[in-house]
């Protein structure tokens, strides 16, 4: 909401030099925020210039300029030369003689746009005749500005060459744009804010001018028949509960709308238009009351309010035909025809027009969540809309209607019906009981009740010290009309403290007495992060949005529950429609980004949230919030939510080692993954078994590694990504991926870790070699040798793998040095050589292996 | 050595004349002193020391003697030797140490090529920092609070007091799941979050909320549709406003000073009542108004204050929503964007290094911040 500062001026004390900064300050420090300061950026010169002379000089592009001559009185800066000023005009509505406004070199435009005497048309052109649009007046560029038709016969006949034209049409004056929060809906005026600036300057008595205090005539006989009939109010609120018309019949047409309100008009961001129009708007941006202006030679019968008809359609002002909701709210001639949509938008039909002489003014109050749901429902916010549905004052209504007839009747020549219609259903607002030590209980300041009374006074609230239920602590308040926000003591606790001084509040630090720290959750996810990080892997952030496609791409099978995304209804993209359901689906865009970023190595890393709903979405209830739901409904809201699993996903390519001095580098392969899983796991201390896995997707069949807990349990898959996937995705050859399931772990490490004790006794090492075929996984070699070797085996490591010449085909040579240690004494060799065959013996019999 | 000597010549008993024994501790010396190498010490040892050298030969002539002179030729012979032994033995070490100093120098390697064969990993800021706030009111006794991200419109709006018509509820551009009457949304704060809390859990509560939240607003260097939020809630007996600036003043404290200071401001947030703004002073600037000046502060903007972001007592409605009674206990909440904190307090310029994943934004940051 914007507000010329003499706008506000004409409503409150503004001290001398205050500058439209200091206006914004004051309306912060009652919690309005500043959005904008506009004006005050033309400097001069900008001067009255009168039209001397001019040639018309036709040009090969077709147009013909007009080389003028004009008086800019003292300001000219060819005078010196003997002449006055010249300039070219590619305008045509003026005639010599005219007044018209001059821009001369050395002057800024708005938008910082220089004037200087420039070469156009063969001519140097000493400056430029401005229409509206080029010096922030209005968006008009029909032509130039001709004064005597801007401002009136009368005030141009006063003004001479040279005037400055910066302060003749207000253009130096500043205007205050707020951030007006929904519950301050009557701050959508002048009035409103005019108010709330008084109060940051302490409600000076006397200080406050209300625009909409005028006598207004009562509802009498021979009034336009109006009809409130709404018959399906929406929470038992009534769509409409006052309805104001007024009629001014003769209004001249081809009268415009004073310059003033032009100018004003044009200082809030509003366009001109004729002056009923512009008469309502003045109105409405005066005193927070939208108006309509309706033909009255288009109406036939009475003005019936009622919610529209399933099927029935209006086009609206902005020639849209609108199919209407039974939950619209109309305005209708005789109750048929609809003429707008209440609150929103009027129709086309009933439109003030340019021959337009008789206007009734509508005036009226209605429902807030009526306007919102139409506003929504036909995606149209208007200037009304959002006026009505954050709350307007309902007794401002006649006094709205009564400032639109004078001004339509001082500039429009017409005469108003004496006939009044006001029908106002309207109730009073009841009174509160309010406990005045509660601003203190909420805000913290401890303030006197008079200090209480008298801001709550101050804001326009009745506040009663006798009556039903006062006391020394308890006093009666009734909040004013405008203020509909008003309900209970906090809203009332935030009055007084933002009056008083949101800086009187102090400080103190909240003491908690039993907090407990972070969940184990908590601290595993960090191990987590802080282990991959370890590893050598980056930590990044994607966008959870990915493809229609990319479960193909990802080449996940049918049944493939990653398969089954959620879908959003409003993409931001068309292309990404779902949301992921794995961290690698959107991974792959961060590698490919570094890549095509030029950096070869790449070893990144995400822990994340995704969406897997496993089939379609449900619906989650929306059950009211006066109360606590049931326990039930609160099972069924929380069981509606889809499954959101939070995983860790990695990608890497290029170089896992560097080459240097010491030798080649060493390229990122499966095993890496793999590691990085494990590493993960060790940092958690819960021990994972691999195995190969090769139907699971995205990865390479034969190179994918799955890890579960020793219960089975998956964790996840790590390994090199398919040929496939790596050629749909457009990734580097050979990159390598894992995923795994983060809350799998932080599970399986929420026990206490057991110590077991160790042998401080010496080690017995042997080694083996096994041949076995090439199918066995080394795994499950290493498995069966601890089953087999023993309560003393402490350590199996493979330290060899050969496969080649020297042995039979479809064979690998697998070596492995185990390590015995017995609790309570040095093992002899005749032990160690027993426990050995006996691991060798559960190996052969497993897996097939031969000793060699 | 000394054995008895039988083949005695005792012409030849000049070897133990007090002037050769000198003579021979004197040529020993020499050669000792003159060994410049442990090789040539070994040389000297044996020419002196060995079983052939002069005074090992002069000590076995000590046997032949007559008993009344045995004695001091023996004294002689042997403080000779002794010398000698000694002489040896110093000079060993000298070169000992040599020979150890110079391995080192020899061992030298330039330790300024490079070391790392592999890059160092790294966390995310966002992380990081929204780590930093946590852990700082964990160690006020808070806990921390999650919940999913993918949400029900009734916790996310409806429980807020953002209800179906509620203005504020426009101005949040949700993503809405297909099918749109599935009730389910994108959260577009982490305030579900607090409603859960409350729902599951009996006052006192005091939780910190981390989370990512979504809005329908495209990339550009002040929006992203995926960003992360902070909210701390505090439900309990007697809760102030003034409390709630003392947490706010503690969260500030945290990310940007100990020196820094706070300003509020009313403003209206649906789940607050009374709602209140936070700013607080520009750290680049010290709050000097640079407003329209050639060069504003390009932290602030020239005002000289930072907003925070919005807080205030939870609405009475909410409480009972909850099933919490307002006239019992009372309650704050505030939030803020992580990515703010982030670029205020670590110079990012713009959103998209943030959201991009170049490995290279992450990297500056390390392990913690
Ligand atoms: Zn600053």
């Amino acid at each position: 909401m914007r507000m010329p500062l003499s706008w506000l001026a004409e409503y409150t004390d503004l001290a001398p030099g205050v500058r439209g900064a200091d206006v914004a300050a004051s309306l912060v420090r009652v919690g309005l925020e500043e959005e904008d300061l506009h004006g005050g950026d033309i400097t001069g010169p900008l001067v009255v210039g009168r039209v001397l002379s001019f040639e018309l000089e036709p040009q090969k592009n077709g147009k013909t300029i007009r080389w003028c001559t004009v008086d800019v009185g003292r300001n000219g800066q060819m005078l010196a030369e003997g002449k006055h000023q010249e300039i070219v005009c590619g305008a045509h509505n003026f005639e010599v003689g005219d007044l018209v406004v001059c821009v001369l070199p050395g002057a800024v435009l708005p938008g910082g746009f220089e004037i200087a005497a420039r070469k156009t048309y063969g001519h140097v052109s000493n400056g430029m005749i401005c229409a509206e649009d080029e010096i922030g007046l209005g968006h008009d560029h029909e032509g130039i500005i001709v004064l005597s038709r801007l401002l009136g016969e009368e005030k141009a006949a006063t003004l001479q060459p040279g005037d400055d034209a910066i302060a003749l049409l207000g253009l130096g004056e500043e205007t205050v744009e707020t951030n007006v929060t929904p519950d301050r809906g009557y701050c959508f005026s002048v009035r409103g804010l005019a108010r709330e600036y008084w109060h940051a300057q302490g409600s000076p008595e006397g200080g406050y001018r209300d625009p909409a205090d005028v006598a207004t005539p009562r509802h009498g006989a021979g009034g336009y028949a109006v009809e409130l009939k709404d018959d399906s109010p929406i929470d038992g609120n009534e769509g409409c509960d006052r309805y104001v018309a007024r009629i001014v019949r003769g209004i001249d047409p081809t009268r415009p709308s004073p310059a003033w309100m032009g100018k004003r008009l044009t200082q809030m961001g509003m366009r001109p238009i004729s002056l009923a129009v512009d008469v309502t708007n003045y109105v409405m941006l005066a005193v927070g009351q939208p108006l309509h202006a309706f033909d009255v030679d288009t109406l036939s019968g009475s003005i019936v309010v009622r919610r529209a008809r399933a099927g029935e359609t209006l086009t609206t002002l902005d020639d849209v035909e609108r199919t209407l909701s039974p939950e619209d709210l109309l305005i209708t001639d005789g109750g048929e025809q609809a003429l707008a949509i209440a609150g929103v938008m009027g129709g086309a039909s009933s439109e003030v027009s340019d021959t337009t002489t008789d206007v009734l003014i509508e005036a009226a109050h209605f429902d807030p969540t009526t306007v919102a749901r139409s506003s929504r429902r036909h995606r149209l916010i208007t200037e009304a809309s959002k006026r009505f549905e954050r709350g307007v004052d309902p007794r401002v209504t006649a006094a709205a209607a009564q400032l639109a007839v004078d001004l339509l009747v001082e500039h429009g020549g017409g005469t108003v019906d004496d006939a009044v219609t006001d029908v106002d259903r309207t109730t009073d607002r009841t009174a509160y009981l309010l406990d005045v030590t509660e601003p203190a209980r909420i805000v913290g300041v401890d303030y006197p009740r008079e200090r209480v009374v008298g801001i709550l006074r101050d804001l326009g609230c009745v506040v009663e010290e006798s009556g039903e239920g006062t006391d020394e602590t308890h006093v009666l308040v009734t909040p004013p009309s405008w203020r509909p926000d008003l309900v209970d003591a906090p809203d009332y606790a935030e009055e007084v403290a933002r009056i008083d001084g949101y800086n009187n509040i102090p400080s103190i630090t909240p003491t908690p007495s039993d907090g407990r720290g972070l969940t184990h959750g908590q601290k595993a996810r960090r191990v987590v992060a802080d282990a991959l990080a370890g590893a050598g892997l980056t930590e990044v952030l994607s966008y959870p949005f990915v493809s229609e496609e990319l479960a193909d791409q990802l080449m996940l099978a049918a049944d493939d529950d990653r398969r089954h995304a959620v879908r959003l209804a409003n993409p931001l993209s068309e292309e990404r429609p779902l949301l992921r359901t794995s961290i690698l689906a959107s991974l792959v865009d961060t590698l490919r980004r570094n890549v095509a970023r030029g950096r070869k190595d790449v070893a990144i890393y995400e822990l994340g949230l995704v969406f897997r709903p496993g089939g379609a979405v449900g619906t989650a209830p929306v059950p009211g919030v006066a109360t606590r739901p049931d326990a039930e409904t609160l099972e069924e809201l929380y069981a509606a939510v889809p499954a959101q699993p939070r995983r860790a996903g990695m990608l890497a390519t290029g170089q896992a080692e560097q080459a240097g001095w010491w030798g080649p580098g060493r390229a990122a392969d499966w095993s890496d993954m793999v590691a990085a899983v494990q590493t993960v796991a060790a940092a958690l201390a819960v021990p994972v078994v691999v195995a190969n896995d090769p139907g699971h997707a995205p990865w390479h069949p034969g190179r994918c590694a799955r890890i579960s807990l020793a219960d089975g349990t998956l964790v996840g898959h790590a390994g090199e990504l398919h040929p496939k996937v790596v050629a749909a995705l457009d990734l580097p050859a050979r990159t390598v991926a894992a995923e795994f399931d983060v809350d799998v772990l932080v599970v399986a490490s929420a026990e206490p870790v057991q110590a077991r004790p160790f042998s401080t006794f010496p080690p017995a090492m042997t080694d083996i070699a096994l041949l076995v075929a090439s199918d066995v996984a080394a795994a499950d070699v290493e498995a069966a040798l601890r089953s087999g070797a023993g309560d003393w085996l402490e350590s199996v490591v493979l330290f060899d793998v050969y496969e080649g010449e020297r042995i039979e085909s479809d064979h690998r040579s697998l070596a492995y040095r185990l390590t015995f240690r017995a609790p309570d004494r040095t093992l002899t060799t005749d032990e160690v050589n027993g426990f050995r065959d006996a691991a060798v013996a559960s190996a052969t019999s497993a897996t097939g292996a031969v000793q060699r | 050595m000394s054995g008895p000597n039988t083949n005695y010549d005792p012409v030849e008993v000049s070897a133990l004349d007090p002037a050769n024994v000198d003579a021979a501790v004197q040529d020993a010396i020499s050669a000792i002193t003159a060994a410049s190498s442990l090789d040539d010490l070994k040389a000297a040892r044996i020419a002196h020391q060995g079983e052939k050298s002069p005074l090992a030969l002069a000590n076995r002539e000590i046997g032949a003697l007559p008993p009344s002179a045995k004695a001091e030729a023996g004294k002689r012979v042997g403080q000779a030797r002794g010398r000698v032994g000694q002489a040896l033995a110093a000079r060993q070490a000298e070169l000992e140490a040599e020979r150890d100093e110079r391995i080192l120098v020899d061992e030298r390697v330039d330790v300024t090529v490079p070391a790392l064969r592999r890059e160092p990993g790294s966390r995310h800021p966002i992380d990081l920092v929204a780590q930093r706030l946590v852990d700082a009111f964990v160690g006020m006794g808070w806990e921390v609070a999650e919940g999913p991200e993918l949400e029900s419109e009734w916790l996310n709006f409806d429980a807020l007091n953002l209800g179906p018509d509620h203005p504020a509820r426009q101005m949040q551009d949700t993503f809405f799941l297909d099918p749109v009457d599935s009730g389910l949304v994108l959260r577009t704060q982490t305030s579900p979050v607090q409603i859960r809390t409350m729902l599951e859990k009996e006052p006192p509560i005091y939780v910190v909320a981390p989370g990512k939240v979504f809005r329908t607003d495209d990339l550009d260097a002040t929006h992203t549709p995926v960003f992360h939020q902070i909210e701390c809630l505090a439900i309990d007996k007697g809760l102030t406003m003034a409390h709630l600036r003392g947490a706010l003043d503690a969260f500030v404290r945290i990310m940007f000073g100990e020196e820094t200071r706070t300003r509020v401001r009313a403003n209206y947030f649906p789940f607050t009542e009374p709602s209140m703004e936070t700013d607080f002073l520009c750290f680049a600037c010290h709050g000097e108004e640079t407003w329209g000046s050639a060069e504003p502060c390009r932290t602030c903007g020239g005002s000289g204050w930072i907003e925070l972001g919005g807080s205030g007592m939870v609405n009475r409605k909410v409480l009972r929503t909850c099933g919490i009674d307002p006239d019992v206990y009372s309650g704050f909440a505030f939030g803020l964007g992580i990515e703010r904190a982030l670029q205020l307090r670590h110079g990012v310029q713009g959103m998209h290094d943030i959201v991009e994943g170049d490995v290279r934004f992450s990297q500056q940051f390390g392990m913690g911040v």
